[in-house]
């Protein structure tokens, strides 16, 4: 047990969390390169991106309330209008900074 | 699924960088957070960087100050271990997701460009495979980019760390939701193919994180819409 402990144990607490996040980053790959890819994997593989977004950012929105929300609808209407995401991130962060310093959210 | 080929450009890599350009202000700034809180914690500058460059995970990074100590045990390593992939339990769903599209790419440079697996370098992927694209070049631009922008600004938050407002304050932790709102719009199939999956993830993700301390939410939701899209009847 010693042996983590001294000038090398942050060292080791480092690597730990490196493999750690390194395993998740090629499971994934890993998992479904051993999965058939059947119509209904592939059903479910195409509804996956969109719902880690959704799964991310609603809850991350209304946790960070009426500022968060309002921020978050921006981005998507100004997507909509200009196509560019510089201008919805510019817009709904710009947005979430004004309503915070005014009082609301 | 697309039966092109699948490419690496040198021209792919550079419009990946760009498309992740406008979220760095965000990710400096909780490198700098991240910075600012290792100095609390004790960490010198080398393990503060090192950390930043080796997991380059802004959220189990912060946390794993939590759970800093000056002593470790084998349990204590194994508990942040553990911490860690708890949080980064999401990056193994953008890796499935990403899968069929890094078919064909050989395994030594898909296992080197997944390490630069991050929120931003999936969005790149994702917005540039929605629009047909077969270049993994701009997966891999897009991680270097944020990759390196993570580490360096590790150090100013360092050194001037708390001398740096709340990221709040500016809005900055919206950054990356609302880049990933903006996503969405691209990924958008129309309600029958997006809106039932997008709309069971998301219950599901809130519910989850009213009930369940932590980042579970992410994952469950995540499940909870590929199922939903997975038997729903109209191929997709």
């Amino acid at each position: 047990m010693s042996a983590f402990e001294g000038p090398f144990g942050p060292a080791f607490a480092i690597v730990a969390m490196a493999l750690a996040t390194y395993l998740c980053r090629v499971a994934g790959v890993v998992i479904m390169s051993r999965v058939k890819l059947t119509p209904m994997v592939e059903r479910g593989l195409a509804a996956l991106p969109g719902s880690i977004v959704a799964a991310t950012i609603v809850p991350i929105a209304i946790k960070a309330g009426p500022a968060g929300i309002a921020g978050v609808l921006a981005a998507v209407v100004v997507t909509r209008l200009t196509h560019s995401e510089i201008a919805a991130l510019a817009c709904g962060v710009a947005l979430a900074a004004a309503m915070r310093a005014l009082g609301i959210g | 699924m697309s039966s092109a080929p699948p490419a690496l450009t040198f021209s792919g890599c550079l419009q990946g960088a760009r498309i992740v350009l406008p979220t760095l202000p965000g990710v400096a700034a909780f490198a700098i957070a991240f910075g600012a809180g290792s100095v609390q914690k004790g960490l010198t500058v080398w393990e503060s960087v090192a950390a930043s460059f080796f997991v380059t995970a802004g959220t189990a990074q912060l946390l794993s100050l939590e759970l800093w100590r000056d002593h470790w045990t084998f349990g204590s390593l194994l508990t942040i271990a553990a911490v860690t992939a708890t949080v980064n339990a999401r990056f193994i769903l953008m890796g499935a997701s990403l899968q069929p599209w890094l078919r064909g790419i050989s395994v030594p440079v898909q296992a080197a460009s997944l390490f630069l697996l991050f929120e931003a370098s999936w969005l790149a992927a994702e917005k540039h495979r929605a629009q047909g694209g077969r270049d993994v070049g701009v997966f891999i631009g897009a991680g270097i980019v944020s990759w390196l922008a993570w580490t360096a600004a590790t150090v100013p938050g360092y050194w001037i760390g708390t001398l740096v407002a709340d990221p709040k304050r500016f809005g900055l932790d919206l950054v990356l939701p609302c880049f990933l709102a903006s996503l969405a719009v691209v990924l958008w199939r129309g309600p029958r193919r997006s809106g039932v999956p997008w709309a069971i993830a998301a219950v599901v993700a809130f519910l989850t994180q009213t009930l369940v301390p932590g980042y579970v939410f992410i994952v469950a939701g995540s499940i909870a819409g590929a199922v939903a899209g997975a038997v729903m009847r109209e191929r997709v």
